[in-house]
């Protein structure tokens, strides 16, 4: 595609009025009448089962409704592969409120329905349970003798290449080290919700706190065996996610079940507290071995990984291939293992895997760049990889190394001391670091509509959502720009099971996936409008072929010049006040390429080593995601994602106390998030990228590069500025002091 | 929540009435604490008595040339109080390293004495925690203990007190206003906060049907060499790991009289005369602090995963007298440490 | 089917509802009686009663922020304050902020910068801007982060969120959403 007058331009969220006036209505904010309260009790142990709930006194309070329990729900969907959804990991999801088995710590049991939402919370506390414990496990590093293969999700987690071992054991360079991340949780600042709404004839419309509108209506259906046009979820504003609004959470359901029970609308929102019993990201521990030449060229690449999972479910993402993607080494071998534990499954969180991964690899590349005395920067170029060897494809696109050239020389790259504790400002030790960022740039079948008025109008739908990233204006945009309509034309419906099906917003491929749709709807719409055009009398049009005109400021003019047709006197010839249409895209399968999105960072850590703290004072990070629709909203996800990099690397840590198997931080004053104070300079470059192969819009998308590589680029400062290597993150005072 | 009952005092002695004749009522001012708690069930009153309305908002001239702070001023009021501010440096200081700004302005000078322990098990009820259910046991012991005491813990309890604010009130040798039925008391502020021992479910010495009405600084306010450092796990918004109140009278470069208290590290601010003695008469040298230091932490114990605020207590001591020492106190606003 | 509820006569008494009191307030420049419980917070009462829904609860217990309201030009948790302690406050939400229309030059220039994503966190971090303004005692950029640290934005907007302030307390005193003290 060429330049145009709205893509590329940094226009201003289309929803951002809504969202800074408070009109913007998230889920638990619907108060439809004769709304009723829910309010769930979660489990204080790990493993066992429920003896007996006594719910005499909490129906003994005014204003309760009604008290559900596994043993008093409605009929719910028997078998565990109802409630499978589109995001779900191999095994058997979990059944909320189904029988008297407890799984995992903060596991809903109990949900009281009364006619306010103290009342409701009130009762919950006068619930009397009795459970029949078993032990439970929940130590990772105990149970790491266990981890295991798990090969039933159908994807490859295993990787070898070559002989590692031996060329490990030959290298003259080498590089052997365990990381380690704790459990971090997404914490959105909207706490989980669903008003579900009694519709009076056993429909039901739900607004839900998800990722996905259709993922959770179809798990509705499924769970309660209702049709799909009985139900109808909707989410226009999501208050962040991160991930874990993926899968249908248990607020959704629940909500459903007292609803169709009480024959009336139900409220139920997850408590901060309990929100610490959805899904996380898992702990885990990874081994690498680096071998090199002299010269810092990599002989032998081996990285185990070991997440965490649940008993129920295999939670994994890819972790450890990332490094094939990156580096050239002709020797590889790579493996992730699982470890089951009494937990909840963890779910998606910003890059997953991805996060994981690299922050491991771009830590030993570091390591590496140290034992084989040469710039970190020098070693990322010296093995730059031209080739995907997880598949052997070329990439369609990989401006990796213009990313490390713009970032580098933005940050001053060049004035780096290479030597650590070298650099001081004041009594502080400053440390220059810097890593590799990378993330699968994928695109998944979605449909949308535009709907063209005569009055040049347009409106562009799609069931997907806006957690944050901007798609209400991405979709504006893209709608504007391929219909050939100004912007403030342009309205948009997201959020909402009814519209024209897509996924689950998430993995940075709503643009490439949903763009795709609105690309092919609006030249439908064009093409029907071409036909109208030459249908008039005297029409200059007549016998233009599509590709012989173009569509710009609501006229269709011929490329060739002279003569033009607006959108309404065409839609006037044909009697037409309105042009509909509905099309889908999918990504082209059989593409020789590999489709992955780059980044480098720097970053400047400021350091009071007798104190151990640390400041992150300078992060530049420089991202090729092929073509950036609005610089002003992608830039902002990069600013953010780097927060969450930052969070990961200093704060992010849910600790769990392994004799009641519960996560023992469960708040925002213990689950520390970066805050504005925490937050100084952060610069973000978007490198040009054309990539005409990867979808005629040359999307790839921005919502998890921005996070991949951070931590690992901070990490590598705090080292560069003390000379102490902190594997483990987050990276807290303690483990500064320690080292 | 419990179902509460809500009444509001008319006067001083109004709240006294009131609080004496229902042992589980409690006072509400601020709220940022006890609405959390009863919120999590962790607090149960059977009736709030709300003294938001109580003449007890000013800051006022105290006879022996101090400060009297009526026990409802708001923590922000209190920090950016003119008299504060050019007199008491250290208090203000400490107030604005504290919560957020919202929270100073709800949070009043009385409740702030009073906050609960944020231990991690004290607010999880379906956890043992000898403070919140005496007797059931104390799970910090041996569990999640990053954030607990290394000073003066018991084996019932090993909670930390969270303010900011008291542990520049101990350095300041502050007492405590209280009225009860049985007439009016000065408690020294080393005093009104106690020690966990056998009985954690008492945080100090305070009376069940007592009101505070004010907090006295005595003249003595240290306002040139003074320094509140505080460490914690992220620049702000945190509680502390450790936290130093350091206030220093010099005399040249040696230290005529010196106050050192600690946030973070105990049951009540940690405040230790044997280290201040250690320092009064010595030069103000960073051997000198560091000496005062190890005095101070003699008796210091971890649990576990809280070995390591022994060694930053040393640290901060060294440090915040060290900015103390040089009339560079520590900034709240700029997070490089001086 | 669930159990409903049928008080026994014995448990009537412990667990009645709470008495609800009259509660009177200007909210947004509007006297407004709610009848409340003492357990409804301000935040409940806004969101629920009153059918403001542009103040967030985040974690409803005074650890991000999303909640803050002016009382009285002063910033403060909702969330931590409960209804009854408010009668004949002065609140000013998120709601009351724009007038006749026109944005409040923080609103508009939290849009100009970009200052939020999600957007769930913004009525907090508005309100809370007001709040740092009318408090007069922010001037450097390190201020700013401070004193607007109590509002966590999980997105990461912060550096937006600064440049946003920044842009208005540079063009003049913005107004303050309600008397200021």
């Amino acid at each position: 595609m060429t330049a145009t007058s709205i893509l590329g331009k940094p226009t201003s969220r289309i929803d951002g009025r809504a969202k800074v006036t408070g009109a913007a209505k998230y889920a638990a904010e619907h108060n439809v009448p004769e709304l009723a309260h829910g309010f769930v009790v979660t489990s204080a142990i790990a493993k066992g089962r429920i003896a007996q709930i006594d719910m005499a006194d909490a129906l003994a309070v005014d204003g309760v409704i009604a008290v559900f329990t596994h043993s008093n729900r409605p009929k719910m969907a028997a078998s565990h592969e109802k409630y499978s959804d589109d995001v779900a990991p191999a095994g058997k999801p979990f059944r909320p409120l189904y029988d008297d088995r407890i799984c995992f710590s903060f596991q809903p049991i109990a949900l009281v329905v009364a006619e306010e939402p103290e009342i409701a919370r009130f009762a919950a506390s006068l619930l009397h349970i009795d459970y029949e414990q078993e032990p439970h496990e929940t130590d990772f590093e105990k149970q790491r003798d266990h981890a295991f293969v798990f090969k039933g999700d159908g994807e490859n987690h295993s990787h070898k290449r070559g002989k590692a071992d031996k060329a490990f054991a030959d290298a003259p360079v080498k590089v052997a080290a365990e990381y380690r991340m704790e459990v971090e949780h997404h914490n959105p600042m909207e706490m989980f919700g669903a008003t579900a709404v009694w519709e009076g004839d056993g429909r039901i419309t739900v607004h839900d706190k998800t990722q996905g509108p259709v993922n959770c209506r179809d798990y509705l259906a499924n769970v309660f065996g209702m049709k799909a046009d009985e139900l109808r979820v909707l989410n226009p504003y999501v208050g962040g996610a991160f991930g874990s609004g993926l899968r249908p959470q248990y607020e959704l359901p629940l909500a459903v079940l007292a609803a169709r029970a009480l024959k009336r609308s139900v409220r139920v929102t997850l408590t901060r507290q309990q929100m610490f019993g959805l899904g996380y990201r898992a702990g885990n521990i990874q081994s690498l071995k680096l071998g090199a030449e002299r010269d810092g060229r990599l002989t032998s690449f081996a990285h185990e990984f070991i997440g965490m999972t649940s008993q129920f479910e295999a939670f994994q993402r890819t972790c450890v291939a990332w490094s094939s993607q990156l580096y050239k080494c002709a020797n590889t071998d790579l493996v992730q293992k699982l470890v089951r534990l009494d937990q909840n499954s963890p779910c998606d969180m910003r890059a997953p895997g991805g996060c994981e991964g690299v922050y491991a690899i771009e830590c030993a590349m570091d390591e590496l760049s140290y034992a084989a005395n040469i710039d970190p920067l020098e070693l990322r170029l010296v093995n730059y990889s031209d080739r995907d060897q997880m598949e052997d494809k070329p990439y369609s696109s990989k401006e990796l190394r213009e990313c490390y050239r713009q970032a580098a020389e933005r940050f001053g790259w060049s004035k780096r001391n290479p030597r650590p504790r070298s650099m001081k400002d004041g009594h502080e030790l400053v440390g220059w670091g810097m890593a590799s960022g990378i993330w699968e740039a994928m695109q998944l079948e979605a449909s949308a509509r535009a709907v063209l008025g005569a009055n040049g109008s347009l409106e562009i739908a799609s069931a997907t959502a806006d957690i944050g990233p901007g798609t209400y204006t991405m979709m504006a945009q893209l709608g504007a720009e391929l219909m050939g309509v100004p912007l403030d034309n342009v309205t948009v419906k997201l959020g909402d099971s009814d519209l024209p099906q897509a996924p689950v917003e998430g993995g940075s491929f709503t643009t490439a996936s949903v763009g795709s749709a609105i690309a092919a709807a609006c030249r439908a719409v064009q093409k029907d409008l071409l036909r109208v055009a030459q249908k008039a009398a005297g029409s200059p049009l007549k016998g233009a072929k599509f590709a012989d005109v173009e569509f710009a400021d609501g006229r269709i003019r011929r490329k060739d010049g002279g003569a033009e047709v607006s959108f309404a006197d065409a839609m006037r010839a044909g009697k037409l006040d309105r042009i509909e249409k509905e099309a889908s895209a999918a990504p082209n399968d059989k593409s020789k390429f590999a489709h992955y999105t780059h980044s480098a960072i720097f970053a400047e850590v400021k350091i009071d080593e007798e104190l151990g703290v640390i400041r992150v004072t300078r992060v530049v990070n420089a991202v090729a995601a092929g073509r950036i629709l609005n610089p002003k909203i992608a830039g902002s996800q990069i600013l953010g994602a780097i927060v969450g990099g930052i969070g990961m690397a200093l704060h992010e840590e849910t600790l769990t106390d392994h004799r009641f198997g519960r996560f023992m931080v469960h708040n925002l004053a213990d689950y520390h998030v970066p805050v504005n104070a925490d937050v100084h300079g952060i610069e973000v470059i978007f490198v040009d990228e054309q990539d005409d192969e990867i979808n005629p819009l040359g999307v790839k998308g921005v919502g998890e590069i921005g996070i991949v590589g951070t931590a690992a680029a901070i990490a590598n400062a705090i080292y560069h500025a003390t000379g102490k290597r902190v594997r483990d993150l987050p990276i807290t005072i303690d483990k500064v002091m320690r080292a | 929540m419990n179902n509460f009952d809500y009444a509001r005092a008319t006067d001083v002695a109004d709240a006294v009435r009131r609080i004496a004749a229902d042992a589980n009522a409690r006072f509400v001012a601020g709220g940022t604490n006890l609405v959390d708690l009863i919120k999590e069930g962790v607090a149960r009153p059977s009736r709030l008595i709300d003294i938001t309305h109580l003449p007890l908002d000013r800051v006022e001239d105290a006879a022996d040339g101090g400060l009297r702070i009526g026990a409802l001023v708001r923590n922000s009021d209190l920090a950016w109080h003119p008299q504060i501010e050019a007199r008491y440096p250290l208090l203000a200081s400490a107030l604005l390293a504290g919560a957020s700004a919202q929270l100073r302005n709800m949070a009043t000078t009385g409740g702030n004495l009073l906050q609960r322990t944020r231990c991690f098990y004290f607010y999880d009820t379906t956890t043992p925690c000898n403070k919140r259910e005496p007797g059931s046991g104390c799970s910090a012991r041996d569990g999640v203990n990053r954030m607990h005491a290394i000073l003066g813990a018991s084996e019932h309890c090993i909670a930390v007190h969270p303010s900011d604010m008291c542990v520049a009130l101990a350095a300041l040798e502050a007492r405590v206003l209280a009225t009860g039925p049985e007439g009016d008391r000065s408690i020294p502020f080393a005093e009104f906060h106690r020690l966990p021992g056998d009985r954690p479910e008492i945080d100090t010495t305070l009376r069940a049907d007592e009101i505070i009405t004010a907090v006295e600084l005595p003249a003595k306010c240290f306002a040139k060499n003074y320094s509140y450092l505080k460490v914690r796990d992220r620049l702000s918004y945190a509680f502390a790991l450790v936290s130093v109140a350091a206030a220093l009278d010099l005399d040249g470069g040696s230290i005529k009289e010196a106050r050192l208290a600690l946030g973070g590290v105990a049951h009540k601010p940690w405040r230790n005369r044997a280290a201040e003695d250690a320092l009064t008469g010595a030069p103000a040298t960073r051997e000198s602090f560091a000496r005062a230091a190890d005095v101070l932490l003699r008796e210091a114990r971890g649990y576990g995963h809280n070995d390591f605020k022994i060694d930053l207590a040393r640290r901060a001591i060294v440090r915040a007298l060290t900015q103390a020492a040089a009339g560079t106190p520590q900034s709240q606003a700029d997070k490089r440490i001086r | 089917m669930a159990h409903h509820a049928s008080a026994a006569a014995s448990r009537a008494e412990r667990f009645a509802a709470p008495a609800k009191t009259t509660v009177t307030f200007r909210v947004n420049g509007t006297n407004r009686t709610i009848n409340v419980a003492p357990w409804t917070t301000l935040l409940d009462a806004l969101r629920v009663n009153l059918d403001l829904t542009g103040t967030k609860k985040g974690c409803d217990q005074g650890q991000c922020g999303a909640c803050t309201v002016l009382i009285g030009g002063r910033r403060v948790l909702s969330c931590l304050s409960l209804a009854v302690m408010q009668d004949g406050a002065e609140v000013t939400t998120i709601e009351g902020l724009a007038r006749d229309g026109k944005l409040h030059p923080l609103q508009r220039a939290f849009i100009d910068h970009d200052a939020f994503q999600c957007g769930y966190c913004t009525p907090g971090q508005i309100c809370s801007a007001v709040g740092l303004i009318n408090e007069g005692k922010a001037r450097s950029p390190d201020e700013i982060r401070e004193l607007m640290s109590g509002n966590i934005c999980r997105c990461g907007a912060y550096t937006a969120i600064l440049a946003a302030i920044e842009e208005v307390m540079a063009n003049g005193r913005a107004p303050s959403g309600g008397a200021a003290r």
